[in-house]
């Protein structure tokens, strides 16, 4: 990240005016979806921060949230293009400033560190971190909340002993939606959605050749 | 015996797809129900159940067995833009698959309506690394418009119906469907077959919003210097007599895109022309002087925009187009118009006022009139040793009167072809314009046959691009095809060598060319021809060849070093189009 920043006020015939943006996206549940949502950015070479995909709250629908960096205008068409896709029902993108947005992170540290140093265990706390397992060598605790933060949480437990680290991609509502859940509800209601239909057959040899 | 009969008696009642057959069958059953009549396709293992279970069909549906799957679906696509209807193609896994996927591509960028259907290994073995098993949907997913693999008989009516309806409705585009040989042969309860006219996430139509119609009208009647191009759209919205009704209610000269040609007859006095990079002058250095630019149904192509940032920027631009996508993509509008032209046209040519610019299409005459001596002449009427492209066409001109279909592959040929070519009906000139795909004149010249069965169909293709695909020549002889192939042998790879001399200090790397005995070749596969290198027997070789019984292949040895101009050089903005 930094060094894109450092690039574009050397070359100032880069395109300026990158910066985060949240893609929302609702999708039938089909197989090969993700594969077409994603080939969009891969083919103009963009990378995808994160991504985040599954159920919304209605069955037979799917959300994605996409984190890309980029300009309003490439997003612009970025969006169109997806939505274009004929198994794509809406998309939507957002800068930071218009979305509630949040990443879960877990932590897994040995219990000795946390046991006996008082520190750590005030650090934890500051951070608002919650132990989910508590084990005889390891704990594993969770937080949530911007990147920023679990960054810095990172930082503070290394020196006694971090063991494992993972992060989910970015959830995000949009600020100024008024209304998804019972639009997206009526839609379903209206229209049911199809079932999605997955090969049963893999391991049903002789049954397919003697069907 | 009572039962008996009553069971015969039922079935003379239903048709045999009441109950329980195979998959196979069951999509044959689709196609006939979708008034499908001729297949392009090649067997293999995968596909076999489906061929199987063709062999009781030959009497309702036509099958042509082309010599490689890149054929039959150039041949699919080139029945698609004669008929207007979906293109069909058969092909098996693994290979058979892969060698599609030039022609959806093609399809794909061109907006062609194409249903594949391509055999795959049983359902289990997939992703086992069986035999012929490739991953084609995935290979596919970025050159189709929707694609699926069906693993279970029972999803063919639904499936199929679904496939129908994206590849024709909206803006049009290959569909691919892949089915598992198990669903081949899987017997199910088919329960007739209903067509599909609404799936819940495709809006094939966006909702036309009439205040832009208005803004545009509003444009368009303070205009003084309107200029109109067009694009495949009206001739994929089947809207050419709403789009002549326009230019003729408005006065506006209007230029194409290749693959808007002859969606208006050439000899129209409002049709100035073809835009783009080796479009017509006039038309190229217009677009930088017009006030209100009208874009109907075309994309801004680069090789239609030349140099984006020096395009048109002193116009305002309307753009109609029916794929949302498509607004603001590479030219921004100043009034876009959502929605499918056939709409959309009638409404803003009620909107407009009745005007002519005899001024301003003085303008365009003017500049016809440099292109005259410094292109046409030479092109048309050379006085050169050797023949020229453009003269071939233009006696092919004077022979048909513009009433063939012209099917043109790709490179020097094909802009002189679209350049020079007359046109009185839609529908007629059929090339590849988006992707370029050389190989694609003889294959799509035999499909635009069977699409336009009662016209007289002349491919023009150069003697590279014919070597891509001539083994379709076996194709043309065992279903007698009566097709007419202009070959333009320059012995040169001629785009390619054209570039190179203009901006590669003419080093030639690896585009001289050598050609085997076109005239003998075809002969081989009983095919009539002959080769023609002299002025004086040019016409009545071209006659000879029309009025043949049959396909017939016609060899013109041309210059070898002739260029094509005018000619907008890459990086360059259409208003610094070149004549020589």
């Amino acid at each position: 990240m930094s060094t894109q920043q450092i690039d574009t006020s050397i070359n100032s015939l880069l395109p300026t005016g990158k910066q985060e943006y949240t893609i929302t996206v609702y999708t039938e549940n089909q197989i090969g979806i993700l594969n077409r949502i994603s080939i969009i950015f891969s083919r103009r070479k963009i990378n995808i921060h994160n991504l985040n995909t599954s159920p919304s709250e209605v069955p037979g629908i799917h959300r994605f949230n996409i984190v890309i960096e980029e300009t309003d205008e490439v997003l612009k068409k970025l969006v169109r293009q997806i939505e274009k896709q004929v198994d794509v029902l809406k998309a939507y993108y957002n800068t930071n400033d218009e979305i509630i947005w949040q990443e879960m992170a877990l932590y897994k540290v040995p219990t000795d560190a946390i046991a006996e140093k008082a520190k750590v265990e005030r650090l934890l706390h500051q951070f608002g971190a919650r132990a989910v397992a508590i084990r005889k060598d390891y704990t594993v605790f969770e937080t949530t909340g911007h990147r920023e933060e679990t960054d810095k949480l990172i930082e503070a437990l290394e020196p006694y002993g971090l063991i494992e680290f993972v992060r989910s991609a970015r959830v995000a509502i949009i600020k100024d939606s008024s209304g998804f859940h019972s639009k997206v509800k009526e839609f379903e209601k209206r229209q049911p959605s199809e079932e999605v239909i997955e090969n049963e057959f893999l391991d049903k040899q002789e049954e397919v050749f003697t069907m | 015996m009572e039962t008996l009969e009553i069971t015969k008696e039922e079935i003379k009642q239903e048709p045999k797809n009441a109950t329980n057959v195979t998959g196979s069958v069951a999509l044959l059953e689709i196609l006939l129900a979708e008034k499908v009549k001729t297949i392009f396709g090649y067997p293999g293992g995968a596909i076999m159940p489906i061929y199987d279970a063709l062999y009781d069909y030959r009497d309702k549906l036509e099958h042509i067995l082309v010599r490689h799957e890149q054929g039959s679906i150039h041949a699919a696509q080139g029945f698609a833009r004669t008929s207007g209807e979906v293109g069909i193609v058969f092909a098996t896994s693994g290979p058979g698959a892969t060698n599609l996927v030039t022609g959806l591509a093609d399809a794909m960028i061109d907006s062609t309506p194409l249903v594949c259907i391509t055999g795959q290994v049983f359902a289990h073995l997939l992703g086992t690394d069986a035999f012929q098993e490739t991953d084609v949907v995935n290979i596919t997913t970025p050159v189709t418009k929707w694609n699926y693999q069906i693993t279970d008989a029972t999803e063919i009516p639904s499936v199929l119906a679904k496939a129908f309806y994206i590849a024709r409705s909206g803006r049009p585009g290959p569909v691919l469907i892949d089915i598992t040989k198990n669903a081949q042969i899987q017997k199910f309860d088919f329960e007739g077959y209903v067509p599909c006219n609404h799936i819940r996430s495709y809006r094939p139509k966006p909702i036309v919003r009439p205040e832009y119609l208005e803004a545009a009208a509003k444009l368009i009647n303070e205009a003084k210097k309107p200029f109109v191009i067009f694009g495949q759209g009206v001739i994929l919205g089947e809207a050419e007599k709403e789009f002549k009704a326009f230019i003729e209610k408005s006065g506006i000269p209007a230029a194409w895109t290749i693959l808007g040609l002859s969606a208006l007859s050439t000899d129209h006095p409002l049709n100035v022309g073809m835009l783009g990079m080796h479009g017509n002058y006039g038309p190229n250095v217009l677009t930088n002087e017009c006030d209100v630019l009208i874009a109907v149904g075309m994309r801004f192509d680069d090789r239609v925009t030349g140099r984006l940032d020096k395009y048109a920027k002193q116009a305002k631009i309307i753009h109609l187009d029916i794929d949302p996508s498509e607004i603001d993509k590479n030219v921004k509008s100043t009034v876009p118009v959502w929605g499918d032209c056939k709409e959309t046209l009638p409404m803003l040519t009620k909107l407009v006022d009745k005007k002519t610019h005899p001024e301003w299409l003085a303008r365009f005459e003017d500049l016809k009139q440099k292109e005259t001596e410094t292109c046409f002449n030479k092109d048309l009427r050379p006085t050169s040793d050797t023949l020229s492209m453009g003269e071939v066409i233009n006696l092919l001109n004077e022979l048909t009167d513009g009433n063939a279909v012209i099917v043109s592959d790709v490179g020097q040929h094909q802009m002189v072809a679209c350049r020079y070519a007359k046109f009185n009906q839609t529908r007629s000139n059929v090339t590849s314009g988006g992707l370029g795909t050389m190989g694609f004149g003889l294959p799509a010249a035999i499909g635009a046959k069977f699409g336009a069965p009662d016209r007289d169909v002349v491919a023009i293709i150069g003697d590279g691009g014919f070597q891509m695909t001539l083994q379709e020549l076996g194709t043309i002889m065992q279903n007698d095809v009566n097709v007419k192939i202009i070959i333009l042998n320059n012995e040169f790879l001629g785009m390619v060598r054209q570039w190179q001399e203009l901006f590669n200090e003419r080093r030639y790397s690896f585009t001289d060319i050598q050609s085997p005995d076109f005239v003998a070749l075809a002969a081989s596969y009983r095919i009539a021809g002959q080769r023609v290198s002299e002025r004086d027997k040019l016409k009545d070789s071209l006659k000879q060849m029309l009025e043949h019984k049959g396909a017939y292949l016609l060899e013109v040895m041309v210059g070898k070093e002739h260029n094509v101009f005018p000619m907008v050089p890459q990086g360059c903005s259409v208003s610094e189009i070149r004549l020589s």
